[in-house]
């Protein structure tokens, strides 16, 4: 690591001092191979009223310190958000769960290969530099929202749950004022500045994320698809709730994860989709509508097949037309 | 950087580069090198202590930022003449070949136990409401604890012995 000034965070002000560190278990890893090397590191783990999970006009704000285990755990998120569970219990390990905090894993950074090595060229990294996943080997960049600039795909699970669970994130600047996002406007896509990810601007910290009140009776689930079982980063993933009325469904939230540089979302299949009678027949359509044929990336290809197959198994479980683990029937929190 | 760590018990008072992670200050300042280094980027588990009772990667945390914590190491559960249950598990179902990802796995497993007897579900949980050991639970538990010899049967094998010895 490069040498950096350590500052204790006391205030909300003393924010904008420098390079913030949450759990850590994401920067201090940038940081041993200087991906990243702040000239000042600012530790916000002791600021007040951040780590707390609170009732909030019929839903949650989940302080920005509140870690993935807590989130996960918590027994009304068990009740009312069971696919935020899910998704979060589908991250990394038990460990780094215990760690990461709901502001960092929102924040956590790419895992495109060539972001972490300094002797590549990426406009992430070092912003003008070029793009070296382009022409080379990228299986696990994005196939949605991609620039000519940057390929890269956001890796967070927790993120895709709270996009379909429609959160928002709560941002203060130095001065204390609050400001809300919902999750989709709180992310940029890469255009010509693939680093700047966010619409935070200097001194902004992320205070707290919102949930919404949950609708209870919902089918909720978390499908990740990785290459190894467990403590592995998810080649797609699809978060998903619908409400059914007999065989006709209703309200449905879906988001996508690992396939664009941000939680993915397509009303137009949610527009497909409601109203309508489930059937294989219309999830494979909207599974069409939803993945295009082609990819930016040779190496993303699969990610055609796979995502379109892992909708319709989310779509037939979230329907009732195939039984399958992982389900849960949101009950409200009261 | 003045750091006050409490750890097995013990008071220190450390004085660090702030880029020092407790890892290597608990191996290399004071002398408990039981804890292990195997890729020292949240990759492996080897680090495996436990920090105000819950497991984390100790390679992963900046000493400096844990000034007033409690730290437990594989040195704090037991000694040679005085096993805990799991370090006794781990020696007669031979839950290890090497033997250098142990101390992290026993850490993981100390507090894996602990986490199912709150009821914390996980992500191979039929219901979140609810907490088991299958086997297929304690595969998904421990994922965070990579054997590069293997012994992930005999592992699993010795944790369930030990949740046995509990109840
Ligand atoms: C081996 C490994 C496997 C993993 N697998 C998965 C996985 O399968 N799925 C998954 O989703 N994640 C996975 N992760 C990533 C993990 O979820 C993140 O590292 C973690 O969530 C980051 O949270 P943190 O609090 O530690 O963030 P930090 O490392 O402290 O910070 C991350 C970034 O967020 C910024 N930041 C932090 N808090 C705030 C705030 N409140 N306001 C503004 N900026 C802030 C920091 O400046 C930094 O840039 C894995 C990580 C590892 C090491
Ligand atoms: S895809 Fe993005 S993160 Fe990867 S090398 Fe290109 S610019 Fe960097
Ligand atoms: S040494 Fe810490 S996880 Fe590998
Ligand atoms: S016993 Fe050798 S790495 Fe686990």
């Amino acid at each position: 690591m490069k040498p950096f000034d350590y500052i204790r965070a006391g205030e909300i002000e003393d924010v904008a001092g420098g390079q913030i560190i949450a759990g850590g278990t994401n920067l201090l890893d940038l940081m041993k191979i200087q991906v990243v090397a702040p000239d000042a590191l600012v530790d916000i783990t002791r600021l007040d009223g951040l780590s707390d999970i609170a009732e909030h006009e019929g839903g949650l704000r989940i302080g920005a310190l509140v870690t993935n285990t807590t989130v996960a755990n918590d027994a009304r998120v068990r009740e009312g958000w069971p696919l935020l569970s899910r998704a979060i219990l589908a991250g990394a390990s038990a460990q780094i769960r215990n760690k990461a905090t709901t502001g960092g894993n929102l924040l956590q950074r790419t895992r495109c290969p060539y972001f972490y090595d300094t002797s590549q060229a990426c406009n992430k990294r070092a912003p003008g530099s070029g793009c070296a996943a382009m022409g080379g080997a990228g299986r696990m960049l994005a196939i949605f929202g991609t620039s000519e600039h940057c390929l890269a795909a956001h890796p967070s699970d927790m993120a895709v749950a709270m996009a379909a669970l429609e959160a928002e994130v709560e941002i203060t600047n130095a001065s204390g004022e609050t400001r809300c996002v919902p999750m989709n406007d709180f992310y940029r896509g890469p255009a010509d500045r693939p680093d700047v990810e966010t619409v935070l601007g200097d001194g902004d910290l992320v205070t707290a994320v919102i949930l919404p009140t949950p609708r209870a009776g919902e089918r909720q689930t978390y499908r990740k698809v990785r290459d190894r079982a467990s403590y592995a980063f998810a080649l797609v993933s699809v978060a998903g709730s619908v409400r059914m009325e007999g065989d006709t469904i209703k309200d449905v939230a879906l988001a996508y994860g690992s396939v664009a540089p941000h939680p993915w979302m397509d009303q137009k299949v949610v527009e497909m989709l409601e109203g309508e009678t489930a059937s294989n027949e219309l999830f494979q359509r909207a599974a069409k509508t939803l993945v295009p044929e082609t990819a930016p990336h040779p190496d993303t290809e699969y990610k055609i097949t796979l995502l379109r197959r892992t909708f319709i198994a989310a779509m037939r479980q979230l329907t009732g037309l195939a039984d399958s683990a992982g389900t849960d029937i949101s009950r409200a929190h009261s | 950087m003045k750091t006050t760590l409490t750890v097995n018990a013990r008071e220190y008072d450390v004085d660090n580069d702030p880029r020092r992670t407790l890892l290597d200050t608990l191996r290399d300042d004071l002398g408990l090198p039981g804890t292990k280094k195997g890729c020292d980027h949240g990759q492996c588990g080897a680090c495996t202590v436990l920090l105000n009772g819950e497991r984390v990667n100790s390679c992963l945390c900046l000493t400096a930022m844990h000034d007033g914590d409690e730290i437990t190491t594989i040195e704090g559960i037991g000694s040679p003449d005085k096993l805990s249950a799991l370090q006794e598990a781990f020696v007669k179902h031979d839950g290890y070949q090497c033997g250098y990802c142990t101390p992290g796995q026993i850490m993981s497993a100390t507090a894996m136990l602990k986490e199912i007897s709150d009821g914390a579900p996980s992500y191979v949980s039929d219901d979140l409401q609810t907490a088991s050991l299958s086997d297929a639970e304690m595969a998904e538990r421990m994922s965070g604890n990579l054997c590069r010899c293997s012994a992930y049967p005999l592992i699993r094998e010795a944790i369930a012995m030990a949740s046995e010895v509990k109840k």
